[in-house]
């Protein structure tokens, strides 16, 4: 049977991402003509019942937009807000919060190594499935995502949404003491996340390229995680770089016509954020241990230049952030002297406030404008999926494209591979506050059984 | 190892939510292996490309009721599944979206869309028990890990999950933390809010915020003159009770 020609396939029910989401990809005669990443995840209007909230209150709401990075919305309020309020807070309430946020990107990061991605390239269908075979591997997957759960248990209270982050640092710091077992843990988990290095290393990865822009944010002496300046490498290999305020005016949304979603667009372009973006951005800046892993992991020295395009080796970049991130989490944990004051007090001030963090998946911007009594008038945030989205699809549409020139797979194959291109870029699809497509009728697929039909 | 055949079938819904109390479950790392030889993990999207068809021995729904699709959905699941147990705070109590149903869900869509004509969503977020039956609520924005096990382990075993209802303030008696209200003047919600969480909050200095929604006995009428005396006034008071668990409180608050 030949398979070139026309068909449409559609997954109703997109597995192994967070949130839910359905793909859909229409070719004719041979040619993708439609490659969609549908987002069916309901509404929640978080940005409209921010309005008449105290500025205090939006790192406790935010940070339930997402159960995945829920660090990642406190950290993005906290900024923004302490920007409206011209607030800094101490370089030791700044680390602490790098601290956290290290919990979060490890927690994370692993979660779609071992969960999410690994089994995509060994052929399995969970994780679960995969320990049949691999059980000392998805041990060590386990063991090093609890380190990552520690640290924000420790420092957050939970590791969901967690309770002591506040406007200008923490309801409470810790003490030395109560971070010492943590060096232990995050000892052994270096040794963990250098494996899981060379565990990926050793993945076969199609051939694919990311035809798009890359954005990270930037920092003259680290690797971004907490804040920094928004950066830009093209596809032409010129950079640029603009303030936190101006993110509005460089990323926009435009709606797409005969599509129901939203595409944002950096300055026009196709735009990518997340761990490619950040590893070609600021990977020269990584930490000594991290950088010897990029080279292990065969993605080449950054400080000489080296850039990865290709979405399905986005698991080594994820690898190499995951030794960064545990090894950062030590720096700061031997470094750590209990601070005076746990937080900064933050006056409110009218005005308007941007602040943007690399979330696991990339930038997240949030806006807040503040009336003189601190009441939230407006709210706006602008999640690293759906900046991606664009990105995604256009990666789905090359790969089906270039699949169906090669060897013209099967449905089950396309659809499979399909799937891959878009786990390539660990979507939250929970993340959903600005998806549009929401009218999606869910069809039955490949995937899809029991109640989701 | 118990026999595939044989296993309990065990699946994992999502409705309106943000992820974190399926989460929870991969969050479970020294247990999931060994629950995964126990059970058969028949749907859990977030985890596992193989799905199969129900019935289901147990099913785990995170999430509200928010679109006309996910309220005939619920409807299917309920069919399939020989027990449901709702998980968190959105599908126990309809969670923070239910803020919508005491505003104007027009005007919230058009605040945070261009195009609202789109969105096709209901005038309200609601908890499934509104729905269909549900054998048992765990409550929490988020679940705690711990009473995840306990209530599995518990459907397993065919037993009742040992989840009290008493208040915060036991947890905090049994950790040993000082009263952050008496001790400190500092708003907190815990005398109101079901245990669960194991008084986190109180521990790292602040005030309970009602993550778990209302205990078994809520005197809110004693409770809010004391919020007010310790400095939050009449809005702020009206903020406190409607975040994670606004619909839940506001019931209390009509009583």
């Amino acid at each position: 049977m030949t398979h070139r020609g026309s068909r449409v396939l559609h997954v109703g029910s997109l597995s192994r991402v967070e949130g839910e989401g359905a793909l859909s990809l229409h070719v004719h005669d041979g040619t993708v003509t439609d490659a969609r990443l549908e987002i069916y995840e309901p509404p929640r209007f978080f940005e409209a019942f921010l309005r008449g909230r105290s500025y205090t209150e939006p790192p406790d709401i935010t940070a339930r937009v997402c159960g995945i990075c829920p660090v990642a919305y406190q950290m993005s309020a906290c900024a923004a807000i302490e920007d409206a309020c011209g607030v800094s807070v101490d370089p030791v309430i700044r680390d602490l919060r790098r601290l956290l946020y290290c919990g979060e990107w490890i927690e994370s990061q692993v979660l779609h190594i071992y969960l999410l991605h690994a089994p995509d390239f060994l052929g399995r269908t969970s994780a679960i499935d995969l320990a049949r075979t691999h059980r000392a591997e998805v041990e060590r997957g386990l063991r090093l995502k609890k380190v990552g759960n520690s640290l924000m248990e420790v420092i957050g209270g939970r590791a969901v949404h967690p309770v002591n982050v506040r406007l200008g640092g923490f309801h409470r710091v810790p003490t030395r003491a109560e971070l010492r077992p943590l060096h232990e843990e995050l000892k052994q988990a270096l040794d963990d996340a250098w494996e899981t290095v060379r565990w990926v290393a050793g993945f076969e990865f199609p051939d694919a390229r990311v035809e798009a822009d890359l954005l990270a944010l930037a920092e003259p002496d680290t690797y971004a995680i907490e804040g920094g300046t928004p950066t830009v490498l093209r596809t032409d290999g010129s950079t640029a770089s603009f303030p936190v305020r101006e993110f509005t005016e460089h990323v926009t949304e435009t709606h797409v016509e005969h599509s129901t979603a939203l595409h944002s667009r950096l300055d026009g372009r196709l735009h990518l954020t997340g761990s490619l973006a950040r590893f070609a951005i600021g990977g020269a800046k990584l930490s000594p241990v991290a950088l010897e892993a990029a080279v292990a992991a065969g993605l080449g020295d950054p400080r000489e230049g080296a850039v990865c395009r290709n979405p399905f080796r986005s698991i080594l970049v994820r690898a190499v952030e995951s030794v960064y991130a545990v090894s950062e989490a030590l720096r700061i944990i031997d470094a750590y002297e209990q601070p005076a004051r746990p937080y900064t007090e933050v006056p409110p001030v009218a005005g308007v406030g941007h602040g943007a963090t690399e979330a696991p998946r990339g930038m997240l911007y949030h806006r807040y404008e503040l009336d003189a009594d601190g009441i939230v008038t407006d709210a706006l945030m602008v999640p690293p999926t759906a900046q991606n989205q664009g990105a995604i699809e256009d990666d789905l549409r090359r790969l089906a494209q270039h699949a169906i020139g090669e060897h013209d797979p099967d449905d089950d194959e396309l659809t499979a591979l399909c799937e891959r291109a878009i786990r390539n870029h660990d979507p939250c699809i929970s993340c959903s506050t600005h998806f549009l497509d929401l009218t999606v009728v869910r069809t039955s697929g490949p995937t899809t059984g029991g109640c989701d039909a | 190892m118990a026999d595939v055949k044989t296993r309990p079938r065990l699946a994992v819904f999502k409705l309106a939510s943000c992820d974190g109390c399926q989460l929870t479950l991969l969050d479970c790392e020294d247990e999931l292996l060994a629950l995964a030889g126990e059970v058969d993990i028949s749907h859990f999207l977030e985890a596992s490309s193989a799905v199969a068809p129900g019935p289901y021995d147990l099913s785990l729904v995170e999430g509200s009721i928010t679109t006309a699709a996910d309220a005939e959905r619920i409807q299917a699941i309920r069919a399939a599944s020989r027990h449901l147990v709702t998980i968190g705070a959105c599908a126990t109590a309809g969670g923070i979206q239910a803020l919508r149903n005491f505003a104007d869900v027009d005007e919230f869509r058009r605040t945070v869309y261009a195009h609202p004509e789109y969105i096709s969503t209901l005038a309200t977020s609601t908890p499934v028990s509104a729905h269909v039956d549900v054998d048992f609520e765990l409550r929490g924005c988020p679940i705690d890990r711990r009473q995840l096990i306990e209530v599995i382990t518990a459907f397993l075993a065919g037993r009742k999950p040992d989840v009290p209802d008493h208040s915060v303030c036991f947890e905090c008696k049994r950790r040993g933390t000082v009263c952050v209200t008496v001790a400190h003047g500092t708003p907190c919600l815990g005398p109101v809010t079901h245990a669960g969480c194991g008084a986190l909050c109180p521990a790292y200095h602040r005030g309970c915020f009602g993550c778990f929604g209302p205990s078994g006995s809520v005197n809110l009428p004693a409770l809010i003159p004391l919020l007010r005396r310790d400095g939050l006034d009449e809005d702020a008071v009206g903020r406190f009770l409607h975040t994670f668990n606004t619909a839940a409180f506001d019931e209390e608050l009509g009583k």
